[in-house]
């Protein structure tokens, strides 16, 4: 009895992660290939039923240089004065940071090759985002996702913050305040993507006498490709800002009474105390928030797949929802090739952010 | 002069002093409006007929139009009603099952990765992935994928057991942690087919526990990256007072450290919850007549004739229902002065 105990003791390390690793290593190996393959490959029908045709990096070639490139990259425009100084100040940035890594005492080879080499995607992207949204350029999906993803994730994370902090107060009536800020996350996404359609309705919308007061009565305004662009994203930031409210809210409520009670009595004030005491200890939760949000936000489609259809044009598409209308023309392999690509730019991104940002900000 | 003064005093450490109650207040319940104005306005569409919703916008039932049930009736009673309950049922099934396996595994593969050092290492990733793409190029070959893959396991125990013992390099737990997450970027429209051709394989298509197998595996990287960064909170010096007491690993975890972990579990659970509750696209594949779920019965309301919003909002409404009810218990949970407790007694 007792050698089986100890038995036990000794691989509760193993018996605590391995159920997660093999689940997780199930449902995730297969996709992995299969997509890896598809994307390679042509989807095509023939009689009795469909053949794939395997024909390289063509899937890609396509998005990056050939007829998808203008709806994928943008159209380049002419960036102002403006525009180029961002955009050298964003590589200096970069090539600052690279240089101050390379030379200090903790640099390895590895590290500032690997450094590097985000340093150099980091400028493309950069470059990517001045030249589209410039004037008489055009926005392709990428840049439309990075502007929903950082956009969304700021506004989402200041809210969130701002209302746990007013709900951990002890206020009456605040379990009211809790439950209903959770409401928006649990309608199903399609739902909310309709209920938004509904509202944003010029003519049967709640908002049409605002609409008629400021002359704008007939004009759809998701006609306009920055009013469709914010009309999503203001759906995405009311849906999920609950999920970053109820995570802080949970770490704030944590947190231990005393330290705040002995920096009271010592004479700090509120916005001392939220410094010095709260931001610390619920840092390391709203940094994996972040991480998560920003992974889930990557694969918004519901909203402007609903709201918007993408339009006007292709304004407001996603590289999720480019990637499902490819798959619902049965272009199997382009999806697969968008879907790739988010899965390399997303895990770039990823990375950076967990060594540079989360290892500085938390393991300090 | 004093009394006004004392409008900006705070009456105790976590009372806020009179101003700052008026102000909270005010962002309280300016956000508040936001949130429930789109429900509001779900709620009066349900009762509306569709007249109203098509000439233009009415806003007070009895007042601007009579409200009625007819979308309620159909739904609920009239020619939706069996294709609303069969769904109902299997929502609730799948989401309450994945939800709790889900904070169940997670939560232990968590608590492990903060108290345990892992150190998989290369050369065994290495073997596996070496193994892997031997049985799929096997499989490309044509040999039957079953014998391909118990080949290549042996093949990888064997070289496990032989030749990995040499490479030592490893890596650690903070690796794990983002290979997990990193399961959540590809897209779903890029995995279901490959998770359809999967369940055709093990005859899971339109099961329960397909869905709940699916929902279980997108929802533990959250899990796990969640619950680390509650369990890093508690302070390790209680675990290592109950281990001289005797008490084994496991009843550590039960007993000490899941009852302090109780706001992050609440919190984590509402939403993995709300996720298996509301996916679309993988439910959209898995499952057809017997494992559907609500989110397909609600798109459906998007019929030829133009989207249907009265029965829509209906469904929305019946679909929240469960959750909020979910909450309104749990929310209490979701509070301060746990910890505190604990470690003075």
């Amino acid at each position: 009895m007792d050698r089986v105990r100890a038995a036990l003791e000794r691989w509760a390390g193993h018996a605590f992660l391995w159920p997660v690793v093999l689940v997780v290593l199930f449902l995730s190996i297969f996709p992995l290939l299969l997509s890896l393959y598809l994307s390679l490959a042509r989807l095509q029908f023939v009689p009795g039923g469909f053949q794939l045709t395997f024909i390289g990096l063509n899937n890609y070639r396509k998005l990056f240089l050939g007829s998808e490139q203008v709806h994928f990259l943008g159209l380049a425009g002419q960036p102002s004065l403006i525009g180029w100084a961002i955009f050298g100040l964003g590589v200096a940035l970069l090539a600052w940071t690279l240089v101050s890594y390379a030379r200090g005492q903790r640099a390895t080879v590895g590290g500032v090759v690997g450094r590097g080499l985000a340093a150099v995607i980091g400028s493309l992207i950069l470059l990517m985002l001045v030249r589209t949204l410039a004037p008489g350029g055009r926005p392709g999906t990428i840049t439309v996702t990075l502007i929903y993803v950082f956009v969304d994730l700021t506004i989402q994370y200041l809210l969130g913050l701002g209302l746990a902090l007013l709900c951990t107060q002890r206020l009456p009536g605040r379990r009211f305040f809790r439950v209903v800020f959770l409401l928006p996350m649990m309608i199903t996404p399609v739902g909310v993507a309709y209920m938004f359609r509904m509202l944003a309705d010029t003519t049967k919308g709640p908002f049409k006498p605002i609409w008629g007061a400021l002359g704008l009565y007939n004009v759809s305004w998701v006609n306009d490709p920055w009013g469709a662009r914010a009309a999503v994203m203001i759906g995405d930031i009311w849906q999920w800002t609950p999920f970053m409210f109820i995570v802080l809210l949970a770490a704030l409520e944590g947190q231990s009474v005393e330290q705040v009670e002995a920096a009271t009595v010592d004479g700090a004030n509120s916005w001392q105390i939220f410094r010095h005491i709260t931001l610390p200890e619920i840092l390391p939760v709203s940094t994996t928030l972040i991480l998560i949000r920003m992974i889930e936000a990557f694969k918004i489609v519901d909203l402007p797949n609903v709201l918007t259809n993408g339009g006007p044009g292709t304004a407001t598409e996603s590289l999720t929802l480019q990637a499902y209308i490819n798959w619902r023309t049965l272009d199997l392999g382009g999806a697969s090739a968008v879907a790739y690509v988010l899965l390399f730019l997303v895990t770039f991104l990823a990375m950076t952010y967990v060594n540079v940002i989360r290892r500085r900000l938390v393991e300090t | 002069m004093e009394t006004f003064l004392k409008l900006f005093r705070r009456r105790s450490l976590l009372q806020p002093s009179v101003a700052q109650m008026v102000v909270s207040y005010f962002l309280l319940i300016g956000w508040a409006f936001v949130v429930l104005f789109p429900l509001y306005w779900l709620v009066i569409t349900s009762l509306k007929l569709p007249i109203h919703v098509n000439d233009g916008p009415v806003y007070l039932p009895f007042v601007d139009f009579e409200p009625s049930l007819h979308a309620w009736k159909y739904i609920l009673i009239g020619d939706l009603k069996n294709d609303t309950i069969r769904p109902y049922v299997n929502t609730l099934i799948v989401g309450l099952a994945s939800a709790l396996l889900a904070l169940t595994l997670g939560t232990m593969a968590a608590y492990g990765l903060i108290r345990f050092r892992y150190r998989p290492r290369l050369g065994a990733i290495g073997a596996f992935l070496g193994c892997l793409g031997l049985a799929v190029i096997a499989v490309v070959l044509g040999v039957p994928w079953t014998i391909a893959a118990v080949a290549a396991l042996a093949l990888f125990i064997l070289i496990l057991q032989t030749v990995g013992r040499r490479f030592q390099k490893s890596l650690g737990n903070s690796d794990i942690a983002f290979w997990l997450i990193s399961q959540r970027i590809l897209p779903p429209v890029a995995v279901v087919i490959p998770i359809y051709v999967l369940y055709q394989q093990f005859r899971l298509l339109d099961t329960h526990v397909g869905l709940i197998i699916a929902y279980v595996g997108a929802n533990l990287p959250i899990v796990v990256w969640l619950m680390r960064d509650y369990f890093q909170t508690i302070p390790v010096e209680l675990e290592e007072c109950a281990a001289i007491d005797g008490a084994s690993r496991y009843r550590i975890f039960v007993s000490i450290v899941l009852p302090l972990a109780v706001p992050g579990l609440i919190a984590t659970f509402l939403f993995v919850l709300v996720f298996a509750w509301n996916e679309y696209l993988l439910a959209l594949f898995l499952s057809s007549a017997r494992a559907q779920t609500m989110p397909l019965t609600v798109a459906a309301q998007n019929a030829t004739r133009g989207p249907q919003w009265w029965y829509m909002s209906v469904l929305i409404i019946i679909m929240i229902l469960p959750v909020i009810i979910m909450a309104i218990v749990l929310e209490r949970y979701i509070a301060r002065g746990l910890l505190v407790g604990a470690i003075k007694g």
